[in-house]
């Protein structure tokens, strides 16, 4: 266990240098992105550029570059080409509107999952089965900010139900915040809803044949204990581990679409609009905390496989 | 345990021809196996829901491509033609396409402006269909770019092992942990503001090869991992250490002997990776990292009327609805393929 968990750090800490170095050299080898030129404004005269070149160190190589700016990012104090605030503050001002929605989200989309998918397996071949089906194929067919976009002028603007846009901060409206997430939350949680119902479905259905089910039931347990404390549980395992790959993408920068349509001021929004100036700190950051969730996670989803399924053992 | 004959229909599932409990050998001789791709072939033929949303999606590749068709012979105007002053007649009565403070004229039912206008006069029917030749066109592309990408880094990681499973694998982790649409976002940015010179080519900032490359690496990883982790047991067994004993090459071995056993994995993949590459485009263009304008796609221009809302809600539920309509049908046809050949269900695509 010791031995794959100091392996997989090792990979994880390989994996992330691969993405900053990746991250950097794209917007180094784009044509118009020398940031000099954005940086010193519209009138800048030579002069000027050259300045501001010197003085942000573009003059010098591209790897003295990147070394600098990853110093910078370890201690902190990385600031962004356009507005020149600091990166890891305008990170941790943007992470409550999106650890509130991928946080309700997750929760959502993995009880509706399981539910769903339990009454599908059970139904199996019946009308209510084939009825979720359908449901979940729409659900995964749809683009997130398309359904975003409809929920918030029907249910929104139309019909005045929620109010359609924005991010109210927990501590200052505890009821406002919830009101706000709400359209949100589903709109996010509607595609992953479909995957896992759709996924539980089939384990479920898997576990149903294997002989402890049939135990189970030979030595008198109730039809609902067998179901939820055998099968269910057993057809959990990947799911829990879909989960926590899919909760770490969607907070690493996922919920890029949904914040957008919803106008949330997440990190995802933020990445967004930095993209969009070309502002490589911001991205740079915000794909490496992005894909720090991402490896993390897979790794704990890793080592929780082994231990709620002991036939798996972790190779060293 | 007495198996009752009479369960045993003529022409089962595996085979044709009436069979008999105790069959002699001459008997034997007359049951003729059927193939894997047959069998599934004919699982996928008794599956009417999925042939059903199969042509459908058809039906809307088939229209998308009638574009041209449409736009000159029925609605007389191009699809980057703005018409903002124009007016068009709706039931006997002449209407302004743009009403006196901007807001498009929704569909008139008629051959002009069939689905309404955008808000520079243009006719939404007519982007509609040109639009989905790109996402099309960008979706199918990239997936073909994603399986023939995936099945080589697949192979070769899953066959040689080693340092090429090393560098290969970790490349596969790179791409996976890259948020998948910022990366595609990105990359889409920056090359849609000057384009690419690689020196032997070059691409220009809007020319659709920018989304669909970015599409089909990012899903590279999905396909390649599973296609390894078959290969990796393919490998091992009798019939490549026969081919190896004939002297046959490494490259022949694996395109003539385990490439064959992962077919029907990268089957499965096809519409999968199509749905999503879909999808994916969809998402690019409404962030402004896909196709660019004036070019319509299906996602640039949800975009356009998720911009203009809360007027004028059909220029997004047109092109909106019109991409659910795709998506499903391949998806929910790409879930018969699956279940015919691959009842298992060992392969998914989780995102």
């Amino acid at each position: 266990m010791a031995r794959f968990i100091v392996r997989r750090l090792l990979a994880m800490v390989a994996v992330l240098f691969a993405i900053s170095v990746f991250t950097f050299f794209i917007f180094q080898v784009i044509p118009n992105g020398d940031p000099a030129l954005r940086l010193a404004g519209r009138t800048a005269t030579p002069e000027n550029i050259a300045t501001v070149r010197h003085y942000w160190g573009f003059d010098k190589p591209i790897y003295v570059q990147y070394v600098k700016t990853m110093g910078h990012i370890f201690d902190g104090s990385i600031v962004s080409y356009t507005q020149q605030l600091n990166v890891e503050d305008q990170i941790r001002a943007d992470l409550p509107p999106t650890l509130s929605l991928s946080i309700g989200a997750g929760i959502i989309w993995l009880f509706f999952g399981i539910v769903f998918g339990m009454v599908s397996a059970i139904k199996a071949g019946r009308f209510t089965d084939r009825a979720l089906t359908v449901l979940s194929m729409v659900g995964v067919s749809t683009p997130v900010f398309f359904l975003g976009a409809v929920m918030s002028y029907y249910l929104g603007y139309k019909a005045g139900i929620f109010p359609p846009a924005n991010y109210v901060p927990l501590t200052t409206d505890p009821w406002g915040w919830f009101t706000h997430l709400i359209m949100p939350w589903f709109a996010l949680s509607v595609l992953f809803i479909g995957i896992y119902a759709r996924v539980l479905r089939n384990n479920f259905l898997d576990t149903m044949n294997e002989d402890f089910v049939r135990t189970a039931r030979a030595k008198g347990l109730s039809e609902r204990q067998v179901l939820v404390r055998h099968v269910l549980r057993n057809s959990l395992i990947p799911i829990i581990s879909l989960w926590g790959l899919d909760f770490a993408a969607v907070i690493g920068g996922g919920a890029i679409l949904t914040e957008s349509v919803f106008n949330l001021q997440g990190v995802g929004q933020y990445a967004a609009s930095s993209i969009g100036n070309l502002d490589v700190p911001p991205v740079l950051v915000i794909t490496m905390f992005g894909a720090f969730f991402v490896v993390l996670l897979g790794g704990v989803v890793d080592v929780l496989y082994a231990l709620l399924n002991p036939r798996i053992r972790l190779e060293g | 345990m007495a198996i009752d004959p009479a369960a045993f229909t003529p022409g089962t599932e595996f085979s044709e021809g009436p069979i008999t409990a105790a069959p002699s050998d001459a008997a034997r001789a007359d049951v003729v196996g059927i193939g894997p791709y047959r069998l599934a072939l004919r699982r996928l033929r008794r599956n009417r829901v999925a042939l059903a949303f199969g042509g459908l999606f058809l039906l809307v590749v088939v229209l998308c491509l009638l574009a041209p068709v449409y736009s000159h012979d029925i609605a007389h105007i191009g699809p980057n033609d703005g018409r903002p002053n124009g007016t068009v007649t709706v039931g006997g009565k002449v209407e302004q396409v743009l009403s006196v403070n901007g807001v498009p004229i929704g569909p008139s039912w008629h051959s002009r402006y069939f689905l309404g206008a955008d808000n520079d006069g243009r006719d939404v029917a007519v982007r509609l269909l040109y639009g989905g030749r790109n996402s099309l066109q960008v979706g199918l592309v990239a997936a073909l770019i994603t399986l023939v990408l995936a099945a080589a880094v697949g192979l070769a990681a899953g066959y040689f092992r080693g340092i090429t499973d090393g560098l290969l694998s970790r490349a596969m982790d790179v791409i996976w942990s890259y948020p998948a649409v910022l990366l595609g976002v990105a990359l889409g940015t920056s090359l849609a503001l000057g384009g690419l010179d690689l020196g032997l080519f070059q691409v220009s900032g809007n020319s659709l090869w920018v989304p669909t490359v970015i599409i089909g690496v990012v899903y590279i990883p999905y396909v390649a991992k599973p296609l390894r982790g078959q290969v990796l047991g393919l490998r091992e067994r009798e019939f490549v250490d026969a081919a190896r004993a004939q002297g046959m090459g490494s490259i022949r071995i694996l395109l003539s002997e385990i490439l064959p056993n992962v077919a029907s994995t990268i089957i499965v993949f096809v519409p999968l990776i199509i749905a999503n590459a879909i999808l994916l485009e969809a998402a690019l263009s409404y962030l402004g990292a896909g196709i660019q304008p004036p070019n319509p796609s299906w996602g640039n221009m949800i975009a356009d009327g998720i911009h203009q809302l809360p007027g004028a809600i059909h220029d997004t539920l047109v092109p909106g609805i019109m991409l659910v309509l795709a998506v499903l049908g391949i998806n929910v046809f790409g879930d018969g393929v699956r279940d015919a050949l691959d009842p298992r269900a060992t392969v998914r695509i989780e995102h």
